[in-house]
């Protein structure tokens, strides 16, 4: 055996075993009823997957997901949490025999659209033929940026970027006027500081 | 009354918010050379001042970084980002067209630094602003994380 096929053989072993954690995870988070454990268990299922996206050589989403998926969206959740029961209504234990073959067709079906894939990391793939390789080769010159994804994210697709941040900031303005601005505890507390001075 | 039998939570977390802060600013202004960038910055910001208010009570986090401010950080961000593209137009470019930003040589890159640093700084306020938004929206309805909630 070469270095290259250990190298490969490694790879193999990691990206089984973090798939693996991630079934097992999600098979956790679907069978259980505390609510508190199931938006932990959603963070580290984010944290394994963002650990994947890094084996698999995606850093920036691999950032993306650790500062989104397990960071800012966990505490998202137990702020909503709060405002909820703890726990799940228990499901009446009973076997669906239609939802399961659904489940078992599509992901036979899922399984055989993947035969088509082109390999992991192929040059001749369609994604790494046409605009890919035409962004390699023009960041140089044309941004004089080292790292491409941000060449790409901010001024190649800056219009998909101002979009995006349009959306984040639409969101924030729908929670805004759905909730409110959430000053009521902080008025609240200072109240209760002066009441209890008196 | 608080009783104080969270105090290794607190003592841990103290000097750990800055260097999250200071991390959020080395992921914003290192993105040109490294993984990273103006989303990831201003989520990781968020955290920041998250991760505060978990500890140390909402109020306290709303009064070090108020909630008028988070939302007008959000649209100042958004504007900051659509101004660097009103910038261009008035230069004489196409919208959001760094290049045309300096009315430089062709082979200059100045145009395209600012306008992506620009453009990423409007990136992190809309972002930051935007999250802690929603978290104070979501927390600001109970006043106290009771004990044995957790």
């Amino acid at each position: 055996m070469t270095g290259y096929e250990g190298a490969d053989l490694a790879i193999a072993l990691i990206n089984v075993v973090l798939l693996g954690l991630l079934f097992v995870v999600a098979i956790a988070i679907a069978r259980m009823r505390s609510l508190f454990a199931i938006v932990m268990l959603s963070s580290i299922y984010s944290l394994i997957s963002a650990t994947w996206f890094v084996a698999l050589d995606a850093v920036d989403v691999a950032f993306t997901e650790a500062a989104v998926g397990a960071g800012i969206s966990t505490a998202l959740l137990l702020g909503a949490m709060l405002l909820t029961s703890r726990t799940a209504k228990p499901e009446p234990r009973k076997f669906a025999i239609v939802p399961l073959l659904v489940c078992i067709a599509t992901g036979l079906i899922l399984v055989y659209a993947t035969i088509d894939l082109p390999a992991f990391g192929d040059p001749d793939s369609p994604a790494n033929t046409y605009v890919g390789t035409d962004y390699i080769e023009r960041t140089p010159e044309e941004i004089g940026v080292p790292n491409i994804v941000t060449a790409v994210l901010a001024s190649y697709r800056g219009f998909d970027t101002l979009g995006e941040t349009g959306v984040v900031f639409s969101a924030a303005l729908a929670v805004i006027l759905l909730l409110g601005f959430g000053e009521r505890s902080l008025s609240a507390s200072i109240g209760r500081r002066k009441g209890g001075k008196e | 009354m608080r009783t104080d039998h969270h105090i290794i939570l607190r003592v841990v977390a103290k000097p750990l918010i800055p260097i999250i802060a200071l991390f959020a600013l080395y992921v914003q202004f290192h993105g040109d050379y490294s993984p990273g960038g103006g989303f990831q910055a201003g989520v990781i910001i968020a955290v920041a001042v998250i991760l505060y208010a978990l500890i140390f009570g909402i109020s306290p986090a709303m009064r070090a970084v108020p909630p008028a401010f988070t939302r007008s950080l959000a649209a100042i961000g958004f504007l900051l980002y659509a101004g660097v593209g009103v910038w261009a137009l008035l230069m004489g470019g196409n919208f959001l067209d760094y290049d045309a930003l300096f009315n430089e040589a062709d082979g200059g890159h100045h145009g395209q630094h600012y306008g992506i640093l620009l453009v990423e700084l409007g990136v992190l306020f809309a972002v930051a602003g935007s999250m802690l938004s929603i978290f104070y929206a979501f927390a600001g309805r109970v006043t106290e994380i009771k004990d044995e909630d957790w």
